[in-house]
């Protein structure tokens, strides 16, 4: 077993489209982070900032524009660019200073302010970009790509429209529970079959909106919280940041096609698997052990693609645990108790640091009507662009 | 009015007609292909890199998945905002001896409903735009057995 570090802080500003910049938000979820620790900035000795990407210009080099805002004092400070996986990858960069004895307190920040509409690449003419090549040859969305994966469980494991409007279902109503959600409704199965279809078969409601918002972590050594006076804090005991490996054969954005396997048989688990069980071989647990899940609900044919890549089921068996009721609250493995990006948007750097807030709400039983009784264990997954994927496994 | 027909980028497929192929690349020391096309190194980690070269890729494979693009897609993908937009299909089509998937715009007409997971399409040439100068062609996917 690794070592630990501890979650003194968490912080969120509440998501949606507010029209001000990525640094506001940011430095708001930064100080609500700082308050729930008890801990002054001064206090900081590191700050982690997630990268948001504008114009292919990477956030006015996000650690050091929330530093700044908050005050200089002199910490020590880095910056994480990688998609929808930067805010994980800052909270590795954070566990990696802590446990190295570099700082006794990091503070993580993701924030961003989103562009409305789809996701799209920097401008200009350059064909050496995967991300600008799909856009320019194929008209290929994040939805088109959501899309895919959604028919492909339609054919191979028998999914229906109607199993993926349950997602949404299911993590709206928690949503609605959650103050800092973008969207506080309800939402019926009618209403997601009565949305406009996006990229067949997905419909408006199965996926995921761009937003503003922001999240921020106070990590600290055990022995500081110890210090401090939480004796049993919540701990991050694994984060798993694997890539793939060759040859990686599901079509992932951005990319036009896959490796191919014809040389090298392909790994016996997918990329979304890898990192799921290398979070659990890094915390010594397995999926049993798990009291609750955040996963990346880009769409909701992809929550069920994360329950059996989390091995919560078995392959092809997502749309039944999800139908048995056993990922909603009450069930064995609740997901998404957050209300999922189908309730918060896209905040791209905030959002793999926004699951871990939620997690240690929930095993701090503080976590309100959303509160998963009894909660222990919980495991967050994402996946960015480019072979960007994270886990974080939370533990009290 | 005679535009110049000329690929949307340059070096992914050639030929006309029945002879259009993808063009990918091909290590010559472990047998992985490449697409799009890789000229500088192998990138199989087991492999220490031989000479790539270029090969056709196969005209026929099966869909691997597809969905379409209900909603007019941002720059750079060329649309002229004047029209009404028109959704295209989008496949993922498998191809067997390279054992790759490459996604593609279906030829114009055919929609998500005349598509199964499975189905036979073959690679033909297509046209992504056009400018008063210049035709830019691509590669679509076909149903086989759909001519037109
Ligand atoms: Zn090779």
């Amino acid at each position: 077993m690794t070592a630990e570090v501890a979650v003194l802080g968490a912080g969120m500003h509440p998501w949606g489209k507010w029209g001000r910049g990525f640094a506001e938000y940011g430095t708001a979820a930064a100080r609500a982070a700082l308050a729930d620790a008890g801990l002054n900035w001064r206090d900081v000795g590191s700050i982690v900032g997630a990268d948001t990407v504008r114009g292919g210009y990477p956030g006015h080099v996000a650690g050091a524009t929330f530093a700044k805002a908050l005050g200089w004092q002199g910490a020590r400070v880095a910056s994480v660019y990688a998609a929808c996986a930067s805010g994980a990858q800052a909270i590795a960069t954070a566990r990696a200073q802590i446990l190295a004895g570099l700082a006794d307190v990091v503070l993580v920040v993701g924030a961003d302010a989103a562009p409305k509409g789809f996701f799209r690449p920097a401008g200009g003419d350059r064909p050496d970009d995967p991300d600008w090549l799909r856009f320019r040859l194929l008209g290929a969305t994040n939805p088109a790509y959501f899309g895919l994966y959604a028919r492909r469980r339609m054919a191979l494991h028998g999914d229906t429209p109607e199993d993926f409007a349950l997602v949404k279902v299911k993590n709206a109503a928690l949503g609605a529970l959650n103050p800092y959600a973008r969207y506080r409704k309800r939402v019926t199965a009618e209403e997601v079959a009565a949305s406009a279809v996006v990229a067949d078969p997905l419909r408006l409601l199965d996926i995921c909106a761009t937003s503003d918002g922001g999240a921020a972590l106070v990590l600290c050594s055990l022995d500081f919280a110890r210090r401090h006076g939480a004796a049993r804090p919540v701990r991050i005991r694994a984060v798993s940041t694997v890539t793939p490996r060759f040859p990686s054969t599901v079509l992932d954005l951005p990319d036009i096609a896959t490796d191919s396997a014809a040389a090298v048989e392909p790994p016996g688990e997918t990329f979304r698997a890898s990192i799921a069980r290398t979070a659990y071989e890094e915390a010594g647990i397995g999926p049993e052990d798990l009291s609750l899940a955040e996963v990346y609900d880009l769409s909701t044919a992809l929550e069920l693609q994360w329950y059996e890549d989390l091995g919560l089921c078995g392959k092809g068996e997502g749309a039944k645990l999800l139908r048995e009721g056993e990922t909603a609250p009450g069930g064995r493995i609740p997901v998404n108790t957050s209300g999922g990006l189908a309730s918060f948007g896209e905040a791209v750097p905030a959002q793999a640091i926004a699951q871990v807030c939620e997690l240690t709400w929930q095993l701090r039983n503080a976590a309100g009507d959303r509160q998963i009784p009894g909660a222990r264990v919980g495991i967050t997954a994402n996946q960015g662009l480019f072979g960007h994927g994270s886990s974080v496994i939370v533990v009290r | 009015m005679s535009r110049t027909r000329t690929p949307a980028v340059s070096g992914w497929f050639t030929g006309e007609g029945d002879r259009f192929r993808l063009l990918g690349t091909r290590c010559s020391s472990c047998a992985s292909v490449f697409f799009p096309r890789e000229d500088g190194h192998c990138r199989n980690p087991h492999c220490a890199g031989g000479a790539l070269e270029e090969v056709p890729l196969s005209r026929k494979g099966r869909i691997w998945s597809y969905t379409d693009s209900r909603y007019r897609p941002p720059s750079p993908y060329v649309s002229d905002p004047e029209l009404p937009w028109e959704p295209y299909a989008l496949i993922a089509v498998e191809l067997e001896s390279e054992r790759i998937v490459v996604l593609g715009q279906a030829v114009p007409g055919v929609t998500v409903t005349d598509l199964t997971v499975g189905m036979e399409v073959e690679v033909v040439p297509g046209v992504l735009d056009e400018d008063a100068e210049t035709t830019w062609t691509t590669w679509h996917w076909r149903p086989t057995g759909v001519t037109a």
